[in-house]
This record gives C-alpha cells, structure tokens and sequence, in this order.
C-alpha cells in the first residue's frame, strides 16, 4: 500500500497523544505525579491528537465534508474512530478541568492531584475513549480482508502498544524534571513493554514474510487451477490502483528499515531506561527524552513499513 | 447508508464470457464515454496529453497468459491438458452481495441499493477517504485526485432504467458496445433469467469467493482448447508416392 | 438513511443523428447524441448491417477524436524549413489559388508532374477520377502498400478477395482459419462472428506467430514462422491429395481444373491454355474422346492425362499440373516442418480436420437454386470451412504467391462461396481478371483515357516506356512490379527525390502520414521530403497535403488544407470504391455533417477535402468539373455524389435514384438523395435474393441480380483461376516471346516469379541478409484499439497504450542475454533502434514483435514534449528499408509490389546502460504547440445538466496554435 504521509502521521501522533491522555489520566487516578506535569502532558496530547486528525483531513479529497464521517459509525471503524476521537476531547477536558484546583494556589509544581468523583469518572473515560480510539484506529487496517497483512491479529495489540509506549515514554519524560528521578516501577515497565513490542513486531514481520497472499492471481481471474502471468496490464501507465495499492519496497531496503524501526522503538528506549541512574551523560529527564522521541521515530518507520508491505489483494491483478 | 439492505430479490449484474473475449478495450472506452457524461461524471483525466496521462475507469482489460496444464482428475471432475493460452480479462465493478467497500464507508457515501442490488457512490457524500477502495479486492474503486471523491462502475444505472432510450438499448454502454457480445446483463437473482441460465450453462465462476464478498457478476470461463480432440488415428502409409494419375479413371461430370 | 435520489433517467442528449463511424475504416453505423451542440454519446446504430449496434473502442472515442486538441483549425502555410512544423495560417482564398497556381502549369506542361497519392481515405470514387480527368498516371492509394498481395492474388483467381471484399459463412462455418489476422478493416464484422462462431462451437485456428486478440480465443494456435505460410498451405495441399480428400467435382464446375494447357516447351504458347478457334478454353471430355469447349456441360473432363489437340499440340489439364507440383515430396508435412516451425503431424492433422469439416459435415442448405447453364438445384451443397488471411500474408514479398495458395487449398475443398465457406460480397466477385486496364494515353482535353489504377491482363497493359523502364513515378505496372493494381505509394517519395523515370513538380496528399509510420525507411523519407539540389531548391519541388490533424506529415507539407473531422462532412462510401456489403446484400453508405464545422471554436475554417478538390478542379477548368462557361460544375462535394454520373445512371450511390428515388442501382439523379440516406440511418442495402446467395460466381440468380446493379456485364459463369495464365503470359515475355519484352535485367525475375501456379519462395530478406547476423523475425500487429498514428492524439485511446515495447519471448531473450524490461538495440540490415524489451511467452520464439505507429515524433498530435510515446515509444518502421538488402527492387513482392513489411529481420543484444532509455532514434520535436495539459473533465457539463451535485463547473480548454 502505498505509504501516504498524512496517514502515517496520523496514526503516529494520534497515536501517541491518546497513549499520553491514558497514562496521565492513570497517573492521576494513582496519584503521585503533580498536577502541572499532568495538565501538560494532556495539552501536548491533546495537540498530538488533533495535529494527527488535522494530518488525517489533508488526505481526504474533500476535507470540508470530513463532518460527514460520523454518520456511520455502526459499520465503519472509520467513522467509529472519527467519532470515539471527538468523543475523547469531552472526558479529556473534564479531566483537565478537574486537574485544575490541585494547580489552583499551589506553587510551580503543582500539588498532588486528588481528583473527586467526578475528576475519577473523567479520567477512567478518558482511559476507555483513548484506548478505544487507538482500537478504532488499529480496526480500520485489521477489518480489511484485501490486505491480509492488515489482517493479522496482531495488528491491534501492535497499535495499542505503540500508543502505550509513545504516550508512556512522553508521560515519563515530561513527568520527570531536572533532578528527579522516575520510579524504578516505571523504568521496568518501559522497558518491559518496549521489549514486548519489539517481540511483537519482530513475530509480526516474520508472520507476514512467511504468508502467501491468500489467493493467487489464477483466483483472482476465477482460474484457480491456472498458472497465470501478466501479459499485458490494461493501461501502461500508473493508475490510481497501482500508485494506491501496488506500492514495492526493495526487500534489503525494508530489512533494514525494519532494523532502524526496532532500534529506534525498542533498543533505544531500553538502552536509555537502563541509562537512567547508571549513565551521568544526560539528565535522567533528556534521557526519557531520548527515548520518548526515538520511540516516535520508530514508531513512524514502523507505520511506514507497515503500509509500503502491506500487499492489496488488487495487485494480482497487476 | 452503509449498513446493507436486506438481499435485494433483483440482482443486477454483469456476466462476462472469457472464451469469447478478444481483448478489444470496447468495454472499456464506451463505458468512459457514457459515463463521462452520466451520472458518475466527469471520468477526469489528468495530464491528458502530456507524460503520464491517467484517468478514472471504470472498467479495464487486463490481458494474462495462462501456462500449459497437464489433464489431471478424473470422471466427471477431469480436467482435459491445456496448452498455453492467451487470457483477455476484462475487470469492472462485481456489485456484490456483500460489499465491505459499502461497509467501511464512514460517511454513507457508498451504498447498495434495496431495489436491485448495484453498489454506488453518492459524490455528494463522499469525503474521499478512500477507504471503500482498499476495502475492494477487486480494484473496482476509482478514486480521482482532481474531483476528490471516489467513482465507481454504476452498472449504468442511468441507462438500465432510462425511458428516453428504446427499451432494447436499456443496457450498460459496455454490453451493448462488446463486439463479440462477450458481456450480458441482466438478473442474476431470478434462476430463470436468460443469464442466469447462461450461467449454469457455461459454469459460471465467482471471483476469490473464499473472501465472502458474494459477487453478483459471474465470469464464464475459457471452454477447454481442442487441437485434435485427441482422436487416435489411424495413418495411412504417407512414404509412398502417389501419383496423379490415380485420377486417371475418375468419372466427372460437368 | 435513505438513499439518493437519482434521476436514472436523464436526457442523453437533446438530439441524436445517425451517420457512419470513420474512427477506423470499417464504417460502422453510429447514433450521434448531442446535447447543446455537444457531443454526449456516440453509440453503436442497431439498425445498421455493419455493426449492428456494437462499437469498439476506436468508435467509443469518436468524442476525443472530435475534439482533439491537435485538430487543425485553417490552412497553413509553411514559413519555416520544411519538417519544422512551422507555418502561418492562411485563408481559403490564398491557399486555393496557390495551389491552383501550381496545378495549372503542370497541366499545361506534363501533367505526369502531379504526384497524387491518398491513403486511408475511403474517396477513391472521386480521387481516382480526378486523377484521371488531371491527367496524370502518377495516381495511387495506399493500397500498394496495405494489402495489395491479397487484393490481386484473390481478384486474379477468385474474382474476389479477402480484405473487405469477402467473408466467412458465419452463420455455417464449423472450422475457421485465420492465417495473419490481428484486427483487419472488417473489425467488428469479425467481432461479431468470431462471437458467433464460439457460441455455435464451431473450431477456430489461428495461424499466426502471435498469440494474441483473435488468435487468443481460438480453440488452436499454430504459431508458425513469419513467411513460410505458404509452405504451410502447400503441405496441406499435399496431404489433401495425397488421401484424395477434395472436390474434384467443385473444381471442375466451378474452377479451371480441368482446362487444357498446353505443353510446348520452349514455344511460345507453352502453358497458355489450348482454345478453340473463338477463344474458348479447351478440356478433355472422355466421353467424346477429344478436346471440346471446356465450358460446356455434360461432359466428363478429364483432370489428369496428356492430351493430344486438334493441331497436334500436346496439353495437360491444370489439375495435373497442379497435382504433380503439390504431391512432391518437398512439399510434404515432413519436409516443410522445420521450415514452417509446426510439427508435421500437427499439418497432417489439420489437414485432416479441415477435410472432415468441408466433406463429412453434410451441411446442405435446402434452396433451390439454378446455376449459370440452366440446371436445377434443389439443395446448396455445404462446405463448412472458412478461411480469412490478411496482412501476415500479403506483407511479405511472397504473399501475392501465399495468397494464391490459400485459395487453392480452399478451391480443393470446395470452399469458395459454398454454404460454410468463404463468401463473396458483392459487387465481388468480378470476371478474372477485371476488365479495366490502367489508363496509359491522355485524350485531347488532357484527360486519361481510363483510370490510373487497373488490372493488366499481360505485358502489353505495363506502364513502361520504350525501353521497358518505368512510366509511373512508383514504379507500378513496370516490369518490376507488374501487377501493382493499387499502385505504389511506399516507393513514391524515394522516386520523387530521385526523379526516377522523370522528375515531380507537386506532390498531392490525402490523409497518409508518409513522414512517419506510412513510411519503410523513415529517417531516409524524412531526407528525402526535405534534400535540396544544387540551385538550393528541394529535389521535390512542391508538396500541398490535406490532413485534419497536427500529424507528422503535416510538417512535411509547404501548403496544409485542414479537413474536417468525420463528423462535419460529406462523404460517400460507394459501391465504385470499397463499399459495405456484406454477403447476403448490396449496401453503401453516407457520413454527413453531424455537427457544423466552423461552431466548433472560434475561427475555425476547414473543408472537406473532396469539396476542396472539385474546387480546385473547377478552377484549373478540368473536364467534367466545369461547365462550358466554365463555372464549377459542382457546388461541393454532396452535389457531386448525388449528380455526377461515371456512366449513364450510375453515380457514387446505388440507393433511391431516379427523379423520385425508386430505384436502385441504376437511375437518373435523385436531388433527395443525400435526405434518403440520412432517413435511413445513413446507408442504403439490398438483400441479395435467397437463391442467389451462394455459388455467386455461376449462379444465374446471382448473375443476373449482378448484372442489374451494373456489377458484370454479362451473366456468364466466372470461372475460377487454379492456373493463371496472365501469369504464364510475363513469363514468357521473360522468355522471350511476344511483342513485349522484359529488359535484360528483369527477365530471371519475371520467369520466377510469374509461375502460373502458386509458389513458395523464400521472402527476399530471408535470403539476403544473413541468417546468423539477424536471426529473428520482427513484425508488428494492429492493436484493436487504436488506429495507426491518428489514435494517439485521442485522451482516451492513449491511455491504453502511451508506449510500446517489444515483445519477445522469454527464451529469446535468455538467448541474447536479454532480461525482461532491458532496454535493448534492434538492428537490421537497414538501422538500428534502442527500445525497451517485454518477455511473453505468446509468440513464436523466433519472431519479436510490436504494435503497430503507437511511436510518435516528439512534439507531433500536439502531444507534450516528454509524451511517452516520443519518449519510450518506438516505430518498427525505422528498421525497415524501403529497398531489398541487395538494393535491386523495392522491399516488394515481386509480382504486385506490395510492401514486404514483415519480411523483417533482426538482432537484438542488451543496451548499455547509457542507452536506457528513452528510445532511438530520437529526432527534434516538431514545432507544434503543446495541448492543454489542464486535467480534462469531460462530460461534467453534462452531468450537471442531468444529476444534482457539486461537481466543479468545466473548465474552459485553453488552446495553443502552432
Ligand atoms: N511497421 C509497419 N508500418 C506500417 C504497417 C505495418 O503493419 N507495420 N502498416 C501499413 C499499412 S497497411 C497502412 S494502411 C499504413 C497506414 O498509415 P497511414 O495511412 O499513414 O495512416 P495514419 O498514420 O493513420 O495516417 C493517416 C493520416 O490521416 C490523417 N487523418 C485522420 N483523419 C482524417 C480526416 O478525416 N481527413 C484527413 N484529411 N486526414 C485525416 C491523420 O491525421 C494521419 O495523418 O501504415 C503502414 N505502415
Ligand atoms: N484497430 C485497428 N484496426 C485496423 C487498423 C488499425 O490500425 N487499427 N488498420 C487497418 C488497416 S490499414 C489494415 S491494412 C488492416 C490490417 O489488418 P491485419 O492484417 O489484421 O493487420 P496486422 O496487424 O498487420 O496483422 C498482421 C497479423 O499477421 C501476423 N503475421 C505477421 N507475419 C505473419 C506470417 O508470416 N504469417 C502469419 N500467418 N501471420 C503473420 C501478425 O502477428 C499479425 O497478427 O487493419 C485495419 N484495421
Ligand atoms: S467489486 Fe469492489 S467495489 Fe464492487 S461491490 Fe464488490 S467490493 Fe464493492
Ligand atoms: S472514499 Fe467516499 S465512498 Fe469511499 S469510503 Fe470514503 S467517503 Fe465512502
Ligand atoms: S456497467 Fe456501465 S459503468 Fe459498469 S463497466 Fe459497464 S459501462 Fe461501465
Ligand atoms: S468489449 Fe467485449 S471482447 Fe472487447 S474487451 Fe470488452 S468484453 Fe472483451
Ligand atoms: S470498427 Fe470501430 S472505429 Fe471502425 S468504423 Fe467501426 S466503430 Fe468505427
Ligand atoms: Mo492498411
């Protein structure tokens, strides 16, 4: 498929921004993260959300009518997600709203955050509607049986890890000023799921590389028992079809890409979790910082690849 | 309107009969021509002259080449050898039975309808998210950039029920354009129709159905080649020359 | 949610006229929907008997073709170099008197010095007869370069041919045989009965080194080698004898089997058949003993047997003749195998299947018929074996021979127009050969004394001087090519340059872009249309050409006179040309305006060429184009086809004459003519009555219905030519009788090649290159959606094919060190070009190939600068030469001239990098102004019309002019 950039930045920042809004508002039903920290940290969320929605509009041909993407909600991840994506903005500024009498008064750091009932109910929303729009999100590639690599089962944990990590990361990263160090708890936790996702990606790639398309070209002309090649496509230059969804990667160029991406999500952040404490070369913050933007970039490599070797079913056609 | 309507009784369609298709782009270009100016126009071509010319179609001949087969099976599932052959495909929307390209749709915009099963898009609705054709396995979606919206075969509906055309001309522009008459349209619902027959006749064939799609047209596949019909024969002695004067004694008559 | 509404009944135009399609030159009935003077729909016309509501995909995209951006909107002048495609658009007024003050110097002076030469036009009716009423010899269409091998080869044996003038049984046929057809004029005639054919399962086969379009979807492929089918048919001939599988009855009836030849070796009546002192043919009837009129009946003639004439003289039937030269050994399965690439059981099979078919199918139509003696019938004997062949026969130097071949195999059967078979369409078939002789002398008004095209019947109709050389500037019914019925238009500019027999003054074009893929040998053409001689003056002094589009060739021209499109004219497609009937009716056929020429943009002022021409007529005062006072004699083109009669009650059109328009044929001049056809649906047909529909060349029902339209002259039976004795008649000029003599140089060839019965011989290319330097075959095939050059400036058709390749099978390629998708050097004898390779295992794997003129020159149809088909699209046409590699004749078949197109041979080995891409040749672009690169949203105006939507209004086309 062909890897277009606004859907790739879509899914990464979206990704990452509703990640953040789930551990903030974890953090918050924990209680030990100050409230200043948390406030923003759900800003920068709430900007990574809609900068990844604003991406996601530039790839449609008809952005003023995006309205009309919640109609449909009852069939259509696509529209589910639009509309658990606008849903989230309502528990995400109650939430704000409620972190906001532990700033009120307090000094710089903000005070502890003890949210009231209603700040709870926020934050546990909040939780349901990130989560679930990163599962909208995940179920518009995995609903899709053209591209059987999209359909693979774990295309959904892949996304909610990569939203957890991101979002994880930036929450500790942002949760963590000069001097201070995150908990030990937290650092295993990173490294825990950047391992699990790398795990993950890694078994994903091999899975993908070791299945046939689930039809062949003899299938796809209703000649199942027909060995059949091109002879001669119906136009001999592009057409939406094949700049859409017979997008090539050189193989050695993916394997390596596939190495950057692992390196970036996983090694880097667990390299600079085990750093924290043990290495003086950053402050344990810009560490986390590392990690956080490295596992961005990793995440964006792996929504490239993600796309470029997805195969469409259409290509056996071509 | 993404959710499907309850299975229409009527099922339009198309069915297309690969030992008869010569591979000519009819099909094609009058399906362009009508549409350009129907109700899913403009079929807008960019760089029409220039480069890399690139167009909406809603219906392309793809041409294939089959391996030679050895015979395999037996009885009444025997496959006869084949040699090679030269395929001519032609590829349009299947209006299926079961259209995930409606059901992704976030907006409404793509629909199939109640009353006789085509599968459509309502330009007015569409955002151009594209998704409806990744959602088609069979590449019959048609996205253009220039109009921003996503264009698909209409089954010319606007020709199949149109009272301004003689009533035998209310055809898709595609069969009635096929000069080998290779394409036939009509109701694959009702068992007793004149393609539904053809169908069961030829052994029709649906298209990757292990994917659930349900497709109403139907393709007739390429009957079986015959060079010899394998007949054993019984040669006759060819080294000897024979001389014209055999017909020496043949009585004529003028 | 509801669904939309739709209006699924919209307006799909506001007016619909009928006209005939000119996308190609198969002449479909069309349907015209416009809707506020624009084109909405072109559709195929139901009620019309070519096409019968089908279209293809040429037709489809009339829409694109009308509105081209590379359509010519006034007439040009050059200002630039000539073939820099610079010019300065001029009124009519100018242009007109321009050319007339060019023409009328030639006519006074020598009008041989007006080279006239058309190509795809369908108007010959008209351009032949001016060409006579001018004067000049040097007339042709593009004929000589097309088919001209299946033309003659049929017309001077069959009285008919294949080409457009006779098709399969479609409705009996059980078995087909396609020898070398990718698309051919009758495109959806074919179509529609190949559709049939496969419904009826009746067996096709293809013959054919590519497997590709028709040759897909039959039941066999026989993917033989470029040039031996005439090996082919000889083999089956062979194993037809061989079992005694044929028609002797047939061939006796109906054919010259049993005709007395006469053997005298040496003499100068050896192999002219023996006749009675009135000319008649002489047989052996057995009965009597003795030689009698070999066209009497009830007799028993023998076929095989020496017989001793009146005089003494010794003769043979042709059967024995032909019996003896096809059951040779050289000619069996086993010996042409190799050469042919077809295993020898595969031809001994076919043969068999072939018999099968004609003999045990006992097809027999119950209708009652008389034939041409008399006699009764109560039932039409059935051969069900049909057999179409068209360019991948007749493009070779051979092909005039091979065609002939494939009608001796068909005669054998019994196949020639017998339920099943080939069928003539009338006026077909003809007397053997045609009456109508070449006109060589000019009247006292200057005019021809017959038309410049014909048919010889032996040395003494040659158009040669003296000495034996050439009169005609192409050569054409020389010694060289004596029998070149439709000219030579592929030899004129060679000559033209050369001024060989005499120089040209003005070269007058229709409708062929003989600068590029009309041409053998483009790059020399180009040097040719544009060499200087020493006083700085071009060596072909003037050149005036009629193009409707930004072609090629329009930058060649020194005067442009833009023509309409084929929806703004008149033009008759008349039963004097190349008509539309089919088997089973007489029909001819009208385009008319559809739409007015100048409300199609602004400024636009363009006529129809053959308007242009009778006015150019009227104004060099020609005969017959003015009146005594010498006013024009025709207003325009429409009052020509309706008043102008070739002879008394004969005109362009055969339907609704006669001052009321009842009848049909034959009449006087109907001034409602032209209303009459546009009524209905723009053709006018009649049915051939059922008796008369089969066995036409001695069916008296036939004859008779023939001679009514004027078709022959007399009902006599047409007897069919195994043997041709104006063959015999140049070969023994060549060996030395009679009063006509070939030059020295010319007489081995001529004893060669004018063999009375059909021979094979290798294709001169063949032979005179060598077989290991250039190993392989190259050919090209039409693709079906395109139509030679003038498909590629259509935004539609483009897009289906913006570039070529050439196609080569993957073995090949694992031969040469070729990779699918290397780019590679091609070369022949004659050039080199860089292109990019595609494997397919669909062809035979000595021979590549490509589509045919979809290369373009970088610039021309106003395509964009980098346009792929400039870029990485190629013309084969580069490789070919317009020479025979020894450079002794034209790359010609040596009997009609013919084009050898296909003789081709080449080397292919892999480009170097630098040479990847884009294709060579590359020449510079012509000056043309690029089209519009805007997206183009046709139709949008429409579909706002009709369906509610936001759609953006259509954008307004710029235009550029050159
Ligand atoms: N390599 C190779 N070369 C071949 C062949 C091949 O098989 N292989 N085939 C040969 C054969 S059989 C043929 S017939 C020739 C065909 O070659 P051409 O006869 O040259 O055919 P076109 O290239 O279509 O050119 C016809 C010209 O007519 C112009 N034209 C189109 N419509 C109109 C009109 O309405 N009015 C006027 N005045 N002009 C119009 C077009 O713009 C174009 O310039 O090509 C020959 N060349
Ligand atoms: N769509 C379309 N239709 C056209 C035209 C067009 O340009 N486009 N042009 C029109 C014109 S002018 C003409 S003359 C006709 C020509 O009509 P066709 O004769 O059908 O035209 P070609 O494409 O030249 O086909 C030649 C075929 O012969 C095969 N061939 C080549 N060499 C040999 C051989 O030695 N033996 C055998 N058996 N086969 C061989 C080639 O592979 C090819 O399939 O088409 C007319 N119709
Ligand atoms: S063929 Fe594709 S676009 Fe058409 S109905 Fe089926 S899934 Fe939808
Ligand atoms: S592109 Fe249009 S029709 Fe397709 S899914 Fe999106 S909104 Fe629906
Ligand atoms: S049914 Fe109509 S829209 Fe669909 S492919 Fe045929 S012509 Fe095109
Ligand atoms: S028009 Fe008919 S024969 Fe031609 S490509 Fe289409 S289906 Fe095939
Ligand atoms: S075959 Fe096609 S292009 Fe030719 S006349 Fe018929 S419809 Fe027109
Ligand atoms: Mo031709």
């Amino acid at each position: 498929m062909h890897p277009a950039l606004s859907v790739i930045f879509f899914t990464t920042l979206s990704g990452a921004g509703y990640g953040l809004l789930f551990w903030s508002a974890l953090a918050a039903l924990g209680g030990d993260t100050p409230a200043r920290a948390l406030l923003v940290a759900t800003a920068l969320a709430l900007v990574l959300a809609s900068a990844g929605l604003l991406a996601s509009f530039s790839h449609l041909g008809k952005p003023l009518r995006a309205w009309r993407a919640f109609s449909q909600w009852r069939t259509s991840w696509l529209s589910r997600e639009g509309v658990a994506a606008v849903l989230t903005y309502v528990p995400a500024l109650a939430f704000a709203a409620a972190l906001l009498p532990a700033m009120i008064g307090s000094r710089a750091q903000g005070g502890p955050v003890a949210l009231d009932a209603a700040g709870t109910l926020a934050a546990a929303a909040l939780m349901a509607c990130a989560l679930a729009t990163v599962a909208c999100t995940a179920m518009i590639y995995a609903s899709l049986k053209p591209i059987p690599a999209w359909r693979h089962r774990l295309v959904l944990p892949g996304y909610l890890g990569f939203a957890l990590l991101c979002g994880g990361l930036l929450l500790a990263a942002i949760a963590t000023p000069a001097g201070t160090m995150p908990t030990r708890g937290m650092a295993l936790g990173g490294i825990g799921l950047a391992a699990l996702l790398g795990a993950l990606k890694l078994h994903y790639w091999r899975a993908i590389d070791a299945t046939p398309l689930p039809a062949t070209r003899g299938d796809a002309i209703g000649l199942p028992r027909r060995t059949v090649t091109v002879f001669e496509r119906p136009h001999t230059q592009s057409n939406y079809l094949t700049r859409e969804m017979a997008f090539v990667v050189a193989r050695t160029h993916a394997q390596r890409l596939r190495w950057l991406a692992l390196l970036l999500f996983a090694v880097a952040p667990i390299a600079c979790l085990f750093a924290l404490g043990r290495s003086h070369a950053f402050a344990p913050g810009a560490w986390l910082w590392i990690a956080a933007l490295a596992a961005l970039a990793g995440a964006f490599v792996e929504r490239w690849l993600f796309f470029a070797q997805a195969r469409h079913l259409v290509t056996l056609y071509y | 309107m993404t959710a499907l309507p309850p299975p229409s009784k009527v099922k339009l369609g198309l069915v297309i009969d690969l030992d008869t298709c010569v591979g000519c782009h009819a099909c094609a270009v009058s399906c362009k021509e009508w549409n350009a100016g129907g109700i899913a126009g403009p079929l807008t071509d960019s760089d029409p002259y220039g480069k890399d010319p690139s167009g909406v179609w809603f219906n392309r001949v793809h041409s294939y080449e089959l391996e030679a087969t050895a015979g395999c099976g037996s009885g009444a599932d025997a496959q006869p050898a084949q040699p090679a052959q030269t395929l001519h495909f032609p590829r349009s929307c299947l209006h299926c039975e079961q259209p995930a390209c409606v059901t992704v749709c976030p907006t409404g915009a793509s629909y199939k309808r109640a009353e006789d099963g085509i599968v459509l898009v309502d330009e007015d609705k569409c955002i151009g998210c594209k998704l409806c054709s990744w959602a088609c396995p069979y590449g019959a979606r048609e996205y253009s950039a220039v109009e921003g919206v996503m264009k698909k075969c209409t089954l010319c509906v606007d020709r199949i029920y149109n009272q301004h055309l003689d009533e035998a001309e209310r055809q898709p522009a595609c069969v009635q354009a096929c000069p080998t008459r290779a394409r036939h349209f009509g109701d694959l619902g009702d068992p007793e129709s004149d393609i539904s027959k053809l169908v069961a006749a030829r052994g029709g064939v649906d298209l990757m159905p292990q994917l659930g799609y349900r497709p109403v047209n139907q393709y007739l596949p390429p009957r079986p080649r015959r060079a010899g019909d394998g007949e054993a024969v019984v040669e006759e002695d060819a080294s000897s020359p024979v001389s014209p004067m055999r017909w020496l004694h043949r009585i004529l008559k003028r | 949610m509801r669904e939309p509404k739709l209006n699924t009944s919209p307006s799909p135009g506001d007016e619909v006229k009928t006209t005939t399609c000119y996308m190609c030159a198969c002449r479909c009935g069309i349907k015209v929907w416009l809707s506020d003077g624009r084109i909405r729909y072109i559709q195929g016309n139901p009620a019309h008997p070519v096409n019968q509501g089908v279209l293809c995909a040429k037709g489809s995209a009339g829409i694109m073709q009308h509105y081209s951006p590379a359509r010519l909107d006034k007439p040009l002048l050059r200002v630039g170099e000539r073939g820099s495609g610079e010019f300065r658009e001029i009124e009519w007024d100018e242009a007109l008197q321009l050319a007339t003050s060019w023409l009328a110097p030639i006519r006074e002076r020598n009008p041989d010095e007006l080279a006239f030469f058309t190509g795809r036009d369908q108007s010959q009716a008209l351009t032949g007869w001016w060409a006579q009423q001018f004067g000049t010899i040097n007339y042709a269409a593009h004929g000589g370069f097309c088919s001209v091998n299946m033309a003659a080869g049929g017309l001077y044996t069959l009285g008919g041919s294949f080409w457009e003038f006779g098709e399969p049984d479609w409705e009996h046929t059980r078995y087909l045989m396609l020898w070398g057809v990718a698309e051919d004029h009758d495109s959806n005639p074919i179509k529609l009965g190949l559709g049939k054919l496969k419904a009826r399962g009746a067996k096709i086969v293809a013959v054919n080194p590519v497997r590709t379009g028709y040759g897909a979807i039959a039941d066999e492929w026989i993917g033989i080698r470029p040039g031996t089918d005439g090996l082919f048919a000889f083999a089956l001939i062979h194993e037809l004898l061989r079992s005694d599988r044929i028609d002797l009855d047939y061939l006796v009836r109906y054919a010259n089997a049993h005709w007395l030849v006469v053997r005298n070796p040496g003499g100068a009546d050896d192999g002219l058949f023996a006749r009675d002192a009135d000319g008649n043919p002489l047989c052996f009837d057995r009965n009597a003993g003795a030689a009698v009129d070999a066209n009497t009946i009830d007799v028993a003639p023998a076929v095989v047997g020496e017989a001793t004439l009146a005089d003494g003289r010794r003769a043979v039937p042709v059967f024995q003749l032909l019996a003896e030269r096809y059951l040779d050994p050289r000619y069996s399965p086993d010996a042409v195998s190799e050469r042919c690439g077809i295993p020898a059981d595969t031809i001994r099979r076919i043969a068999r299947e072939l018999a099968q078919a004609a003999f045990d199918s006992n097809l027999v139509l119950p209708i009652a018929w008389t034939d041409s003696w008399g006699r009764e019938h109560k039932e039409m004997i059935g051969r069900p074996v049909a057999m179409h062949a068209m360019r991948g026969i007749s493009a070779h130097s051979n092909g005039f021979h091979t065609c002939r071949a494939l009608h001796v195999l068909q005669l054998l059967l019994g196949a020639i127009d017998a339920p099943g078979s080939f069928r003539y369409q009338p006026p077909y078939p003809k007397p053997i050969p045609l009456p109508n002789r070449p006109g060589k002398a000019r009247k006292p008004d200057g005019s021809l004394d017959a038309g410049p095209l014909g048919y010889v019947h032996g040395p003494e109709d040659l158009l040669v001087d003296a000495d034996g050389k050439p009169r005609r500037i192409d050569h054409a019914f020389s010694w060289a090519y004596p029998l070149a019925a439709h000219g030579m238009m592929h030899t004129v500019l060679r000559n033209a340059w050369a001024g060989d027999p005499t120089k040209i003054d003005t070269l007058l074009m229709f409708m062929a872009n003989m600068s590029w893929n009309s041409a053998m040998n483009t790059r020399e053409t180009l040097h040719w249309l544009t060499d200087r001689d020493a006083n700085g003056d071009y060596r072909i002094p003037r050149i005036i050409y009629s193009d409707a589009y930004a072609s090629e060739m329009v930058a060649y021209a020194d005067l442009v006179l833009p023509d309409t499109t084929y929806l703004e004219r008149f033009d008759a497609i008349s039963l004097l040309d190349r008509p539309i009937s089919d088997a089973d009716g007489v029909a001819d056929a009208i385009r008319h305006p559809v739409l007015e020429a100048a409300a199609q943009a602004p400024g636009r002022d363009v006529r129809g060429f053959q308007s242009v021409l009778l006015e150019l007529g009227a104004r060099l005062g020609l005969p017959g184009m003015v009146h005594a006072d010498g006013s024009p004699a025709y207003r325009d083109y429409a009052d020509y086809i309706v008043r102008h009669e070739r002879a008394p009650g004969l005109g362009l059109l055969a339907g609704w004459r006669g001052a009321d328009g009842g009848q049909h044929g034959k009449g006087a001049p109907n001034p409602a003519q032209l209303d009459a056809y546009i009524a209905n649906n723009g053709y006018w047909r009649q049915e051939i009555p059922e008796h008369a529909r089969y066995y036409k060349m001695a069916n008296r029902g036939y004859l008779e219905w023939a001679r009514g339209f004027g078709f022959v002259a007399s009902t006599a039976p047409i007897v069919l030519q195994l043997y041709s004795e104006p063959l015999q008649k140049f070969r023994l000029a060549a060996q030395g009788h009679g009063a006509v003599q070939p030059p020295p140089q010319h007489r081995q060839r001529v004893a060669t090649y004018f063999d009375p019965l059909p021979i094979w011989h290798e294709p001169f290319e063949h032979d005179q290159t060598s077989r290991d330097a250039y190993p392989l075959n190259a050919v090209t095939q039409r693709p079906m959606f395109m139509y030679h050059a003038w498909g590629s400036q259509n935004a539609w058709l483009r897009q289906i094919a913006t570039r070529n390749f050439l196609y080569l099978h993957p073995d090949t390629g694992a031969r040469h060190g070729v990779a699918d998708e290397d780019w590679i050097e091609v070369a022949s004898h004659h050039g080199r070009i860089t292109v990019q390779a595609k494997f397919a295992a669909n062809v035979q794997p000595d021979t590549v190939w490509s589509w045919n003129a979809i290369g373009k020159r970088k610039r021309a149809w106003r395509l964009a600068q980098d346009a792929p088909e400039s870029q990485q699209g190629f013309l084969l046409n580069h490789l070919i030469s317009d020479v025979t590699p020894k450079g002794d004749y034209a790359n010609a078949d040596p009997v009609t001239g013919q084009a050898a197109w296909f003789d081709l041979r080449v080397s292919i080995r892999k480009a170097s990098d630098a040479q990847a891409g884009p294709s060579a040749p590359q020449l510079p672009g012509l000056a043309f102004a690029e089209a519009d690169e805007r997206p183009l949203r046709y139709g949008a105006r429409f579909r706002n019309a009709q369906h509610r939507s936001q759609a953006k209004p259509e954008s307004p086309r710029r235009k550029k002019r050159p």
